[in-house]
């Protein structure tokens, strides 16, 4: 008796590439702007982290079990994911039932109340950042003081990084005016703010890593990037200081190009991007926050839907067909 | 000389060519042919020969059911012991003449033609020694040559378009035979040329091939209206629209044909047997067939005549590795699972592929994370994702507004999918329904 | 004073907003019967389509059009239920048959023979389009399922081994959701009466030689049942019996003569669930 063989539909082959893998690959490229958290703020950088991660895989292991009574999800990587994204949108003072609540809205609320990876409208680790910063709001403003008290001394850290303000509330404020800021602090972590925020190269380095291994394409942070630059140029701003200051950086590279709540196709996709900055240095300059990429990625989020509908990829030939017709 | 490739989409699996250094080898006769006596797409073909009778090699043994439908020949001179149902690899039955072998086999005798008979053919004259011959389109869709060739009034062709991309990992049926018959090849091609009045032949080639680039550089030196193009490797090169797009920059009208942007398409392995009709005066009774596999110890290119069992080919070689888990009839990407080794070769066949257990299961799906990593390789400006979900939902009538017609099925986007999601599935068969809707 | 304001101000848009609705209900109103609300409450809402019409309002609608019960029945109503429906608009009801979903395949994992694996989604649909399915037979049950989830009723379930429907014929209804959803055409509607069901449960068109290469249990069109039957109710066309359900008298003389036993008779008369 000969064996059975297996039928199935073509094709027999398949790309080795797998989400669990693709979400660990983000997790990897995280890790350099990791490392510049703990460097610049110190221990309880890892205080933060640690119960983000704990806070995020818990609920999503709990959800799937007690409420969906499905398989654990927890292997594919993508509450991981969040968790660090959480972790690196907070302040690295956030009293640790803060973070455990930001972990609960964001995987609870942000992610598996629309049915788990994939189905979620707006990117998990920003709701749970916008409901802390919404809820709490004096806790999520307040930034340590003196950055650089951590585990490594930090040589010249500017002016205002000992009032325990971010450069952008100091500048919103009229504490610190653009001139005295010294760019190349700015890019190696020397600031004050949100853990993953302050390391603007160990970000790019992690865009890098998931550009190299084909993640991300490169349309939505060099959109993201380049019309924020551009807007704050037309706007009379420094650009470069938009560019390295605040979340911006974050936010482009590893917020705003989340598979789920980004556009399908690569129009689709400069045109999320651009809107994301714009509509960042729109808050900047004239809203009462000191900063918006939160805000301008889930707004942008909430019109995915609507630019894919619009933003549709040409059928091969159609138009030659309209011609004809 | 630049590398030319078709503009959207596209995905590069690894080449995987394992027998192109294979040279043709012919198998032994089988036992038993057995003769499906639907070869082509169209109408099953009506045999003229009854059991017990005895037939040569080359002689014809059912005709076209129609215009669009082939004759076909006996690979042999044997016996027509009768004409029953046979099963296809898809485990349908369909009718099929069976033939026994004679134990003595005499070399098959045809009338060829010379230089000047040749020159002298009309083109009305070769498409009739096409049509008799039972050409079909050899790289797996079997569509009539001679009903190709037969332009639809009105329309007209300025170009043969030779696939010779066999964009296709594993296979290379087609890149030995341009590497051992470039000179013919060239030729049959421009019988094709004539026969539709086209104006040049472009060869296109994938770059993966440079031997085959080679040889047929070498066939057409000299020549001034046949040009070769080395394509990019990419899957799906080898598709008629997009192998025109690749060659010539024109653009087929969705829904239309090939001889719409006034090109047609064929294959070298088609070229080379109307080559052979015309000047040998042999028919098609047999091609050559890569059997190929990761642990296929026997792996190479045979010239195995139709109606061979997929069993015999793969017994004459060695048989089956042990961890043998799926048969697939073609290459990987469009290739169909067997279901049946006792199902017979057709002409359509250009590869058996033996795959082992570790490559035969489909991975389990996970959920669609939207990453658009279908929409950006579907080289039909498709999405495929959103075409999948409308196939589970049934809503037949919203995927035929998004275009679920031009799909190819190439199998791009279940390919590049991370999550395994089985998109193709619900593809086809949103397309099959919304097909049906329309009438 | 700012409480004021605000009271003031969300009063105003309030009542200019309920202005705007009431002129709106009215421009837009639409009259329709009112009967067609009072026959869609006693309908079950399940829009099975069983009745011939689109849905349970197009039904309600047709009632209420009607000048009599002719040809209008809900297949998932009782007699009861149809009654409610006839006083209200004051008509006699009419009896209608009721019928239920019978499965024209016989065959077990044991019978049938199994010469390959399917591996891919379960859809009979997907599967049938890719080839002739796990089993020899290529007119044969893929046990999928397609017929289960289309099911409005809840009355079709998979066999214990997963590969086969079972029909609780007490939640059928005969709306033929499950025979459109086959791919096979497997599933008819037989009438449930007086008298058991006895149905032909092969679809197997090949000829004998290879309809007894495919399964133990398909049916070869030899005709015995033809034979067999006093009331003359089997028919033979293209080597596949069928029964003509209003000669059956379910006498049972043609599920003696089968050799195949692909000839089935339901157990008994009375509704409940039985194995198709």
């Amino acid at each position: 008796m000969q064996k059975k063989l297996i039928v199935s539909m073509s094709p027999h082959i398949h790309t080795p590439r797998t989400v669990s893998g693709t979400m660990w690959n983000v997790v990897v490229a995280l890790l350099p702007a990791l490392a510049v958290a703990l460097w610049t703020f110190g221990l309880p950088a890892l205080t933060v982290t640690a119960v983000s991660i704990a806070t995020c895989l818990l609920t999503e292991w709990a959800i799937d079990r007690l409420l969906f009574r499905r398989a654990c999800t927890l292997s594919d990587g993508s509450a991981m994911v969040t968790a660090l994204l959480l972790a690196f949108n907070l302040p690295s003072i956030l009293p640790w039932w803060m973070v455990v609540i930001g972990g609960i809205v964001a995987i609870g609320i942000g992610k598996m109340s629309f049915g788990g990876l994939g189905c979620n409208i707006w990117n998990p680790a920003l709701v749970g950042r916008v409901f802390l910063l919404i809820s709490f709001p004096a806790a999520m403003t307040t930034w340590p003081e003196g950055v650089g008290s951590g585990m490594l001394p930090i040589s010249g850290a500017s002016a205002d990084a000992s009032s325990g303000a971010t450069l952008l509330a100091s500048l919103n404020s009229g504490q610190a005016t653009a001139g005295s800021v010294d760019l190349m602090d700015l890019a190696v972590g020397q600031m004050n703010g949100s853990l993953g925020e302050v390391g603007s190269i160990a970000i790019l380095l992690g865009l890098a890593y998931m550009l190299i291994m084909r993640i991300v394409s490169w349309h939505i942070p060099v959109a993201v990037l380049g019309s924020a630059a551009l807007f704050s140029w037309a706007l009379g701003g420094n650009p470069l200081l938009d560019l390295l200051a605040g979340g911006l950086m974050l936010g482009a590279c590893f917020m705003a190009t989340d598979y789920a709540t980004s556009p399908m196709t690569r129009t689709g996709q400069i045109i999320y991007g651009v809107m994301i900055g714009v509509i960042t240095i729109i808050i900047r300059r004239f809203g009462a926050y000191p900063e918006g990429v939160s805000f301008a990625i889930l707004l942008m989020n909430s019109f995915t839907p609507l630019i894919n509908r619009y933003c549709r990829p040409a059928i091969f030939g159609a138009a030659e067909r309209r011609k004809t017709a | 000389m630049s590398i030319k490739t078709f503009r959207k989409g596209g995905i590069h699996p690894d080449a995987d060519k394992l027998t192109a250094d294979c040279m043709p080898e012919r198998t032994p006769l089988a036992d038993k042919l057995t003769i499906m006596l639907s070869q082509s797409i169209g109408a099953p073909s009506q045999p003229v020969v009854a059991a017990g009778a005895h037939v040569a090699a080359g002689e014809l043994i059912a005709k076209a059911g129609g215009f669009v439908g082939s004759n076909i020949h006996s690979p042999c001179a044997g016996t027509v012991k009768k004409i029953e149902p046979a099963r296809t690899p898809q485990g349908l039955w369909q009718n099929a003449i069976i033939i026994v072998p004679d134990a003595e086999q005499p070399e098959p005798q045809f009338a060829g033609r010379g230089d000047a008979e040749i020159q002298a053919l009309t083109p009305a004259d070769i498409i009739a020694i096409v049509a008799e011959a039972g050409i079909v389109g050899l790289g797996g869709a079997t569509f009539p040559t001679h009903v190709k060739l037969s332009l639809p009034p009105g329309k007209k062709a300025d170009t043969i378009i030779l696939n010779g991309a066999e964009c296709e990992p594993y296979l290379t049926c087609d890149d030995v035979l341009m590497r051992t018959r470039a000179r013919e090849i060239i030729a049959g091609a421009r019988l094709m040329k004539k026969a539709t009045g086209a104006g040049r032949v472009i060869a296109g080639v994938e770059e993966n091939k440079p031997e085959a680039i080679k040889a047929i550089r070498e066939a057409a030196a000299g020549i001034p209206d046949v040009e070769v193009t080395v394509l990019k490797k990419k899957y799906p090169q080898g598709s008629e629209k997009q192998l025109i797009q690749a060659c010539t920059g024109r653009v087929v009208p969705a829904g239309g044909l090939p001889v719409d942007a006034g090109a047609i398409v064929d294959n070298v392995a088609t070229a080379y047997a109307v080559w052979e009709a015309v000047a040998l005066g042999k028919p098609l009774y047999e091609r050559i067939v890569t059997v190929t596999g990761p642990n296929l110890e026997g792996r190479g290119n045979y010239i195995v005549a139709v109606g061979t069992p997929l069993e015999t080919i793969i017994n004459d070689i060695g048989g089956l590795p042990d961890d043998t888990e799926k048969v697939v009839c073609g290459g990987p990407m469009m290739g169909k699972a067997a279901s049946t080794l006792d199902s017979p070769s057709t002409k359509g066949l250009s590869g058996v592929l033996v795959l082992p257990e570790s490559m035969a299961m489909r991975r389990k799906p996970d959920p669609c994370i939207r990453c658009a990593r279908c929409v950006e390789v579907c080289p039909m400006g498709l999405e495929p994702y959103m075409l999948a979900q409308l196939g589970g939902h049934k809503r037949w009538a919203d995927a035929a507004t998004r275009g679920v017609a031009n799909c190819l099925e190439c199998g791009c986007c279940s390919y590049i999918c991370p999550s395994s999601r089985p998109i193709l599935d619900f593809i086809r068969l949103a397309k099959a329904e919304s097909r049906k809707l329309k009438k | 004073m700012t409480i004021a304001y605000s009271i003031l101000i969300l009063g105003v848009i309030g009542i200019v907003a309920a202005i705007l609705l009431y002129i709106a209900a009215k421009k837009f109103h639409v009259d329709e019967n009112p009967k067609i609300a009072e026959v869609e409450e006693l309908l079950p809402g399940a829009n099975c389509g069983g009745c011939g019409y689109s849905g349970c309002h197009a039904f309600a609608a047709a009632c209420a059009e009607a000048t009599s019960m002719e040809g209008l029945n809900c297949v998932s109503l009782n007699a009861e239920g149809m009654k409610k429906i006839a006083d209200l608009l004051g008509f006699t009801a009419t009896a209608a048959q009721r019928k239920v979903a019978v499965l024209k395949c016989n065959s077990t994992c044991e019978t049938r023979r199994a010469p390959n694996r399917y591996d891919g989604v379960s859809s009979c649909a997907i599967e049938a389009s890719l080839y002739q399915g796990e089993s020899e037979c290529a007119y044969g049950c893929l046990g999928c399922g397609d017929c289960v989830t289309a099911c409005p009723f809840g009355a079709m379930t998979l066999d214990k081994e997963g590969a086969f429907p079972v029909t609780d014929w007490d939640k059928c209804v005969g709306c033929g959701k499950c025979a459109e959803a086959c791919p096979r055409g497997l599933i008819e509607l037989a009438p449930l009466g007086e008298h058991p069901i006895v149905w032909v449960a092969c679809a197997n068109r090949d000829k004998g030689a290879q309809a007894l290469k495919a399964c133990d249990v398909s049916c070869i069109g030899c005709g015995k049942c033809i034979k067999a039957c006093p009331e003359k109710a089997p028919s033979v066309t293209s080597f596949l019996a069928h029964i003509d359900y209003d000669k059956c008298t379910a006498c049972g003389a043609c599920v003696e003569a089968c050799p195949r036993k692909s000839i089935t008779e339901s157990a008994s008369c009375s509704p409940g669930p039985h194995t198709l």
